[in-house]
């Protein structure tokens, strides 16, 4: 009975005692960085649907623009993924032109495109994750829904950023066909919001910084950006992204975001 | 005939006012050059040519009620029956949760396959436009679609049949004979105005999308026979037979990329059948060295088993379509897609290029080549072989 008791109050402190050192210090940075991931996710649950419009200046490195005009839908979707849509009204040779994308938390997303000159949905391949998303210096990675298992993470540092407190993380695509060997993130402590990317190339190097301005909340507690600037760093070019008219709880469902509700999109 | 253009200039005048909401389109100048001589003196080799194409938009009831017009005409130089005006949609939408209900003109495209398309079979082909077929002519239909967690239920009642457009006398890409277009055959003594009706089961179920589809009505190809009591003047008259039509369309999108596509028909028409079907895949490559350039590779097989005696002559029965496109990805969207349809039988090859690049803001140039190699005099293409073409199209959107 007494050895039963000595070794149970063994096995107690034991546990106890790691419990203790698990949660104060021997967090890993990978488990720190995926914290705060998993946190900036969990502040954005629970919005439901949202759509916004968005016009896209690009930039070449002699200053020439060219605009694009498009309005976007999202749907959110409990335990995968978000659903979303986005419609082409500029240039307005492509206008009437629509994406269908279904992200998945889990292998590779289902992805449609709606050509109106034929009145043809094609199911097409979520492989393009690099390309250009119209002919921008948004890649078709950047403007996709970011699940938190999409990426592995390494915190990195603390840091006053445009006289923010933020934490600074590593994220390392889990896709091999990510453009992205790796990109480092700047949240703010406050609200874990978004501030400022770094996206390095295959071989390591700075490729791209996206930066994001203007955050304004929604229904309270979901905080949205109202412009973002991404530049490429090889090539001189740049893209401006400009959000306007954000509407949230739009009472959208899955049949917002289906094949049919491509054709009709307008 | 006099009822309905006075429709549509009425709808025309009063759509400013009517579709206040959106007024979008194009206007296109369109040049076209036949290095080779033509068969027939009247033919020309070298053309010009205007097309409209406004779409006037007006919805309602957030979004779920809505009408879209969209007429279209083109001005062609020489071939006055190129020269031509069509309603290419005009039709009212009412959707709702789990359904929608179209009424009016349309245009439906079904399938997947990029050679040719076996299984769209709702609109006729505005044959004068494009030889490829993917022009087509507006088709009045009552359409309900039955919008379910199973899939999408699609019915049509179509009322009134389109006949196929023609090159005339002077235009290029026409047969050695005339067809005579003013008198053709039809099956039922209703004629243009039998009632076809068609059905298509779709769902995506994980990687697959597909779609099972019923056709019964008049053939939108025609069948083509002499006019023997006139050898003084021959001309093809086309015969429009009833036909059923089952067809199915697949495509697997594969994890590694690979789309994979299948498209079948079986076509049964006075007691006569034949099956035809095309399948191949499509893999692109994209981004390469991080340049923003996708290229895609395409290669598609063709095989059809109709006796020409009864059914309307398919070009595409013993052929490999093999293709690239091209996506530069670049602020002006340039893009290329070649390809060629090669019999492996008598060797005839059909080579198609077909590119387009955005010019500021509004424009966009799209070029256009066809090429009839090795045409044998017994091959379906043998009334086109000098024609081969290169086509500059020059469109304004508004």
């Amino acid at each position: 009975m007494k050895v039963i008791n000595l070794r149970l109050k063994t096995v107690l402190f034991i546990s106890l005692f790691f419990i203790v050192i698990t949660t104060t210090q021997a967090q890993t940075p990978e488990e720190k960085g995926l914290q705060i991931a998993v946190e900036a996710d969990k502040r954005d649950t629970g919005f439901g649907d949202s759509q916004a419009e968005l016009k896209m200046v690009l930039r070449n490195k002699n200053g020439q623009e060219s605009t694009r005009s498009i309005r976007n839908r999202t749907l959110e979707v409990e335990g995968d993924g978000d659903k979303s849509l986005v419609i082409f009204d500029e240039p307005r040779d492509v206008k009437g032109t629509a994406f269908l994308s279904f992200t998945h938390n889990e292998g590779p997303d289902d992805q449609w495109l709606y050509l109106p000159a034929l009145k043809r949905v094609k199911r097409i391949s979520s492989n393009n994750k690099s390309g250009p998303f119209m002919g921008s210096e948004f890649a078709f990675e950047d403007i996709a829904s970011q699940e938190v298992e999409k990426y592995t993470y390494k915190y990195l540092m603390e840091e006053i950023y445009d006289d923010m407190d933020c934490v600074v993380i590593e994220r390392y695509p889990v896709d091999p066909k990510s453009g992205y060997s790796k990109q480092i993130v700047w949240y703010d402590k406050d609200e874990y919001r978004q501030h400022k990317i770094d996206s390095y190339d295959r071989k390591g190097s700075l490729l791209k910084t996206l930066t994001s301005s203007g955050y304004k909340s929604y229904k309270g507690k979901f905080w949205r950006q109202s412009e973002m600037k991404m530049v490429n760093h090889i090539t001189g070019k740049s893209t401006d992204l400009k959000f306007s008219n954000y509407k949230f709880g739009n009472g959208l469902s899955d049949r917002d975001f289906d094949k049919n509700s491509l054709k009709r999109a307008r | 005939m006099s009822f309905y253009r006075i429709l549509v200039l009425i709808l025309i005048f009063a759509s400013p006012y009517l579709f206040g909401q959106e007024l979008s389109g194009n206007i296109a100048i369109e040049g076209r050059l036949f290095p080779e001589s033509p068969l027939s003196d009247e033919q020309h080799g070298s053309s010009l040519s205007l097309s409209m194409k406004p779409e006037l938009y007006y919805d309602w009831d957030g979004g779920y009620q809505s009408i879209l017009f969209v007429p279209f005409f083109r001005l062609d130089q020489y071939d006055e029956d190129r020269t031509h005006f069509d309603i290419r949609e005009l039709f009212w939408t009412y959707s709702s949760n789990d359904w929608e209900l179209k009424t009016g003109i349309g245009q439906i495209f079904w399938g997947v396959t990029e050679s040719q398309h076996l299984v769209d079979i709702i609109n006729q082909t505005d044959f004068v436009e494009s030889i490829d077929g993917e022009k087509k002519l507006g088709q009045p239909m009552v359409n309900f679609a039955l919008i379910q967690d199973w899939g999408t239920l699609d019915l049509f009642i179509l009322p009134g049949f389109r006949e196929r457009t023609f090159q005339g006398r002077k235009g290029r890409l026409r047969f050695p004979f005339l067809i005579d277009k003013d008198n053709p055959v039809y099956q039922t003594e209703a004629e243009y105005k039998h009632i076809d009706f068609a059905s298509r089961y779709s769902h995506t179920i994980g990687s697959i999308d597909f779609g099972v589809s019923y056709f019964y009505g008049t053939s939108r190809e025609p069948r083509f026979s002499f006019n023997f009591e006139a050898p003084q003047n021959p001309k093809i008259i086309p015969i429009y037979d009833i036909i059923h039509q089952a067809g199915l369309d697949l495509q697997y999108t594969s994890e590694e990329g690979w789309l994979w596509k299948l498209e079948s028909i079986v076509r049964r028409s006075r007691a006569k059948q034949f099956f035809s079907v095309t399948g191949g895949f499509e893999y692109t490559f994209y981004n390469i060295s991080e340049t923003g350039l996708d290229i895609g590779l395409l290669a598609e097989y063709l095989f059809d088993d109709r006796d020409q005696n009864y059914f309307s002559p398919n070009p595409f029965n013993n052929h490999i379509f093999a293709g690239t496109r091209l996506a530069f990805n670049d602020v002006q969207s340039t893009d290329l897609l070649a390809g060629a349809l090669v019999n492996y039988r008598t060797g005839s090859t059909f080579i198609t290029v077909e590119g387009s690049r955005r010019i500021g803001e509004s424009f966009k140039l799209i070029l256009e080549v066809r090429a009839f190699t090795n045409i044998p005099a017994d091959d379906f293409f043998y009334g086109f072989r000098k024609d081969g073409h290169i086509k500059l199209d020059l469109e304004w959107y508004f």
